[in-house]
């Protein structure tokens, strides 16, 4: 009988004897209620394969898959000069890159043994710390549009527009700078951008003013972050928490005060911190940071003076494009670096930084060569991300999305 | 060119002096370390693999070290050595503002004990190790693969593994699935060795005296 295609649907009386017989009754158990999110949904930031488990619409496990935007970057890294090395950092996370380069010049900066020059330490400053409001808004607006809150995406990306072109007048580049650079920054501030920096600083804490009135005191904003997610501070330094979301938990712990580097020790702000380590309170430590941030770029402008912008080794840093027409010495620089690069001595650094997510570090072990022997980077959202099974546990469905958002989660960092 | 150490703020040159402190102590008290001592201002600790445990519950729980956070761990391969592979551990003291760096070798085989209890988020770094290096944790009840693809063989930052890896993969039109195939280079990989082979030379032949005496290991009468 094999020529007789079986439905379910036919009745069994209706069947053959043969082939009633055949129709073997199994059960199969589907857990209906296993839940595929990501790795294409909007709000999971990227590309987050997060499988729950539900219990009815309350979430009872959340399984993170993690690697879809896996590059091999500390692969990529191991084959590539200094140098070259450097850009990679701007494509881990991709709403901060200067953030990330700073960590590696850092690292390279310290193997080497190296001091940049005073200007160069300013400017560096003030680029990180436009660098965190430009990460923040993006995630305090997104994770407005998580919870349904429209305009603050629509008003920041407006805001971001401006950071960017002062990134683009520093480095050329809108998102991909390259401009932190072992030995300094890659070039000077053209003329007129930091009056154009002070005038922005002058306006924009109208702005958080503005994203305050939409979302501080909110009643559904509360409704939707107040109480979620909540990480006591045991917990979030046992997971390895760092940054706002180790702020929000109620430890007064920021790199750029404990563990100075650059200018950070010249100038003074506070450190937000918050108690209840919920969605609410992350939100709450993020927005004071961007008000401290402006603070730290007006220090910055007020201290910043005129002088060389990298070391005058160009053994490190290129000589100037002009000497290089009239200086044969000059040339053979030029060329040595942009081929061979410079040889780093033996040794080994953990170099961090306070990223806009939290800690971002670097360990570079270096042989003698002129390529990194290994270069591991600490992603801040990493920690993060594994704690979302804790965070979520009993929260409802929706909630999980307010988690993610607080979360601050970029896959080009977590992944690599 | 300034020398490393020749500008120390007077909080970097207490925290180094706190560091050396901690050094000492370690080397002193604690049985089974290797060696504890400031390499390039960082404290790195070398210890055994069985020792591991107890030397981690003492830096996270002893009100000296206070470590309360594991900030990453990582591997690191060296495949002419007996063991392989490094595996380093930075920790992180908030309450105290110092970062240990806790470092066990081990090769392909010999696990290496999990600090997960100790430290939650040890998991995901522990896999991510695994995956990429191949190193062992026993006691680490998920150690399946992190970062890399579904299915993935191999581990990728072993230095015998190549850049461009084994497989590609790549849409198929006709059979509208993805399909995995070995890769296919239309030019040899190009590794360039930039070793100057007069770098290596400290003594040029016939002119060892003069080297001598130019490195300060013999005076010139």
């Amino acid at each position: 009988m094999s020529d007789i295609v079986l439905h379910e649907d036919i009745p069994e009386e209706l069947l053959s004897a043969d082939a009633a017989a055949k129709a073997e009754i199994r059960t199969v158990e589907i857990d209906s209620h296993a839940l595929n999110f990501g790795p294409q949904h909007p709000s999971a930031h990227g590309v987050l394969r997060l499988v729950l488990e539900m219990e009815g619409e309350v979430v009872a496990r959340a399984i993170p898959h993690i690697g879809l935007l896996h590059r091999g970057t500390e692969k990529l890294i191991e084959y590539k000069t200094y140098p070259k090395a450097l850009p990679y950092f701007d494509r881990l996370d991709y709403v901060s890159p200067m953030c990330e380069e700073q960590a590696f010049a850092l690292a390279t900066e310290k193997l080497l043994g190296i001091e940049i020059p005073d200007r160069a330490k300013w400017i560096r400053v003030m680029f990180a710390e436009m660098t965190r409001i430009l990460n923040h808004i993006l995630n305090l607006t997104s994770f407005g549009l998580d919870c349904g809150a429209l305009t603050p995406a629509l008003w920041g990306y407006e805001e971001r527009e401006k950071l960017i072109e002062f990134y683009e007048a520093a480095s050329g580049a809108r998102f991909h700078a390259n401009y932190f650079r072992p030995g300094g920054v890659a070039r000077d501030l053209p003329a007129g951008l930091e009056e154009r920096i002070a005038e922005w600083a002058r306006q924009f804490p109208r702005w958080i003013d503005d994203l305050e009135t939409l979302l501080t005191n909110n009643r559904i904003w509360k409704q939707r972050t107040v109480g979620i997610g909540v990480f006591t501070t045991e917990q979030a330094l046992a997971w390895g928490f760092s940054g706002p979301c180790l702020r929000a938990s109620g430890v007064p712990w920021d790199l750029r005060r404990a563990q100075p580097y650059d200018n950070y020790d010249k100038v003074t702000f506070n450190i937000p911190v918050t108690r209840q380590g919920d969605c609410y309170d992350r939100y709450l430590v993020r927005v004071a940071e961007m008000r401290e941030s402006v603070k730290i770029v007006e220090q910055c402008l007020a201290q910043i003076k005129p002088g060389p912008v990298k070391i005058q080794d160009h053994k490190i840093t290129p000589p100037p494009r002009r000497e290089m027409k009239r200086s044969m010495e000059a040339l053979i620089h030029h060329f040595k670096l942009f081929t061979e690069g410079y040889h780093v001595p033996p040794g080994a650094t953990y170099t961090s930084v306070e990223s806009p997510k939290g800690e971002f570090g670097v360990y570079l072990v270096a042989d003698g060569s002129n390529r990194p022997y290994r270069c591991k980077i600490r992603p801040t959202g990493f920690a993060h991300l594994q704690a979302i099974d804790e965070m979520s546990r009993r929260h409802m469905l929706a909630d999980a999305v307010a988690i993610i958002g607080s979360l601050d989660l970029v896959f080009g960092e977590i992944d690599r | 060119m300034a020398e490393p150490g020749t500008e120390l703020t007077t909080q970097q040159a207490q925290s180094r002096g706190a560091l050396g402190s901690l050094a000492f102590a370690l080397s002193t008290s604690v049985p089974g370390i290797h060696s504890a001592a400031i390499e390039d201002g960082e404290l790195v600790v070398r210890t055994s693999r069985d020792r591991l445990l107890a030397l981690m519950g003492l830096l996270r729980d002893d009100p000296r070290y206070a470590c309360e956070q594991m900030m990453d761990l990582c591997g690191v391969d060296y495949p002419a050595r007996a063991e392989r592979f490094e595996v380093v551990y930075n920790l992180l003291s908030v309450t105290r503002n110092h970062r240990v760096r806790v470092i066990v070798t081990t090769d392909e085989t010999n696990p290496v004990p999990s600090v997960h209890h100790l430290w939650p988020c040890a998991t995901w770094w522990e896999r991510e190790c695994y995956d990429l290096f191949g190193v062992l944790f026993s006691g680490q009840p998920d150690l399946r693969r992190i970062l890399t693809d579904y299915g993935f063989e191999g581990h990728p930052l072993r230095k015998d593994f190549p850049l461009t890896g084994y497989v590609e993969m790549r849409y198929d039109e006709d059979r509208r699935q993805v399909v995995y195939e070995p890769v296919k280079l239309t030019q040899d990989f190009r590794n360039f060795d930039f070793e100057s082979p007069w770098e290596g030379i400290l003594t040029l032949p016939g002119d060892e005296k003069a080297h001598e005496s130019r490195q300060g290991l013999k005076l010139p009468r």
